[in-house]
């Protein structure tokens, strides 16, 4: 019985997952997005992060622009998660078919965050190209590999959350871009030293904690530390939780 | 034997508006009942408190013996249910889509297949099945809504506006199909149009400000009225409310 009930959300959750992620590639958007993130990618490599010229045979130049090129791009995938639903009434198809809220989010995001991934490996040629040119720490790339990842699953879940707001996907889109910058920022000194003049430094150090700079950083560095996959995890865990709140919440409206 | 549907004390209130007040009746295999009234009246708020896409503020119903609010997969699995305005999802063909929802409902293989089929022939919706939902008709839409509602032969079928917007012989189609179930299932249409009621409803309520004013059959509500005119006793009966 238990697995016969494990099996079926298994399942539920497949089939969403498949219908959403063929829903990318049913418009441009998927192509694209994808195209536009490997130029970016490069461009960004080699002319602001001087990729050659610093003559050092790693990928830090590239993965330093990852949250900047997330911030923009990620909402683009996220916005029509729950918007479009909402908009074209579909949710009431949707959510009353067998199935519960949990399968509904879970695919919907899993299929988001899967076509980011697999934006995210077509860069390859960059991990070729280094290791071409040079002998990289193959286990540091690794690492940012996965923090990458992880901080693209962060922005998603955000952007899913918020995208379940509102029927408007640019709504959606300007909303999750909004919030995804202060997390980004919330760790870096800009943030930090407008709080640290007049609050007291437990606060400081909180928001701090909340910034994912730092966390994706300490990965980078090729340290795979607990606390930066459990930051990353939870976020992911949080946002998704309000999700389903939120359309229920939001659903009749 | 347990009912089809019954409805318990049902109420929704949305902020300090009552849509649905205290609503509370029976249907059982055979019936097709028509929900009747002015738009706004709290058809449609019934309905999707029945399917369990709303919960209800207080009361409840239950599905061939399973309670929407403690077994609500259970209800989702028993009954078939097209939203109003029929929506699908625009970037699929009726094929992909009916397969998605029969995955959904758990068939597998060539039974899945064979469901998919036999939907796509009793809605005929044959000649545009390969093309994208968005590039069809009123008509063909609603079918496929209908199509996707009937994949897994309900017991129940719950319709919200099954006709509305269709011309003449659309909605000629949609009725034959309706009254070809009529028989085998419990079906709930809701509907503004009054011809509707004699054309397919064994029983026809009428619904106003979220409560029933008038209920039985379509002979029963016009013998109300003098002239025997369903039109006479709708506005009598809703204007009141």
């Amino acid at each position: 019985m238990r697995y016969l009930e494990r099996s079926r959300i298994m399942r539920n959750v497949g089939l969403i997952f498949i219908r959403e992620f063929q829903a990318y590639f049913s418009t441009p958007l998927a192509y694209i997005f994808i195209v536009i993130f490997l130029m970016l990618a490069g461009l960004l490599t080699f002319f602001m992060g001087s990729y050659l010229e610093r003559d050092q045979a790693d990928l830090v130049p590239f993965f330093e622009f990852h949250p900047w090129l997330y911030l923009f791009l990620v909402p683009a995938l996220s916005m029509r998660l729950w918007a479009e639903e909402r908009k074209q009434g579909t949710i009431e198809l949707f959510l009353t078919l067998p199935i519960t809220m949990g399968h509904a989010v879970v695919g919907k995001f899993l299929a988001a965050w899967t076509f980011s991934i697999t934006a995210l490996c077509l860069t390859f040629p960059f991990w070729i190209t280094v290791n071409y040119l040079g002998k990289p720490d193959n286990g540091v790339i690794f690492a940012s590999y996965l923090g990458s990842a992880l901080m693209a699953g962060s922005y998603l879940a955000i952007g899913s959350m918020l995208s379940a707001t509102t029927k408007n996907q640019i709504i959606a889109f300007v909303l999750t871009t909004a919030v995804c910058f202060l997390f980004t920022l919330a760790g870096s000194s800009v943030v930090l030293d407008f709080f640290s003049a007049w609050a007291p430094s437990e606060f400081v150090q909180a928001v701090g904690n909340f910034g994912f700079l730092p966390h994706f950083q300490s990965i980078q560095r090729g340290v795979i530390d607990l606390r930066d996959l459990f930051f990353f995890a939870s976020i992911i865990v949080i946002s998704l939780t309000a999700n389903a709140l939120i359309i229920d919440w939001r659903k009749a409206t | 034997m347990t009912e089809a549907l019954k409805i318990d004390r049902l109420t929704k209130q949305f902020g300090l508006k009552t849509a649905v007040d205290n609503v509370s009746f029976i249907a059982k295999k055979g019936e097709v009942l028509g929900f009747l009234g002015p738009n706004g009246a709290g058809k449609s708020t019934t309905m999707k408190m029945v399917v369990g896409f709303l919960s209800p503020t207080s009361g409840t119903a239950s599905v061939c013996g399973h309670d929407i609010i403690r077994n609500p997969l259970e209800v989702k699995r028993t009954v078939g249910y097209l939203p109003e305005g029929a929506p699908a999802y625009p970037d699929m063909t009726p094929y992909g889509f009916l397969k998605f929802i029969a995955s959904i409902r758990g068939f597998r293989g060539s039974e899945k297949t064979d469901r998919v089929e036999h939907v796509i022939n009793i809605t005929r919706i044959e000649d545009v099945a390969r093309q994208p939902i968005e590039t069809l008709s009123k008509g063909y839409k609603r079918r496929v809504g209908l199509a996707q509602s009937l994949i897994h032969d309900p017991a129940v079928l719950i319709l919200d506006e099954p006709t509305d917007g269709l011309d003449p012989n659309q909605k000629q189609v949609v009725r034959e199909l309706i009254k070809s179930m009529a028989s085998e299932k419990c079906i709930v249409i809701s509907t503004h149009i009054l011809e509707e009621v004699d054309a397919v409803c064994t029983r026809a309520m009428i619904i106003a400000s979220g409560k029933v004013v008038a209920d039985g059959s379509p002979e029963e509500l016009k013998s109300q009225s003098g002239a025997g005119d369903l039109d006479e006793v709708f506005r009598k009966v809703t204007n009141n409310a």
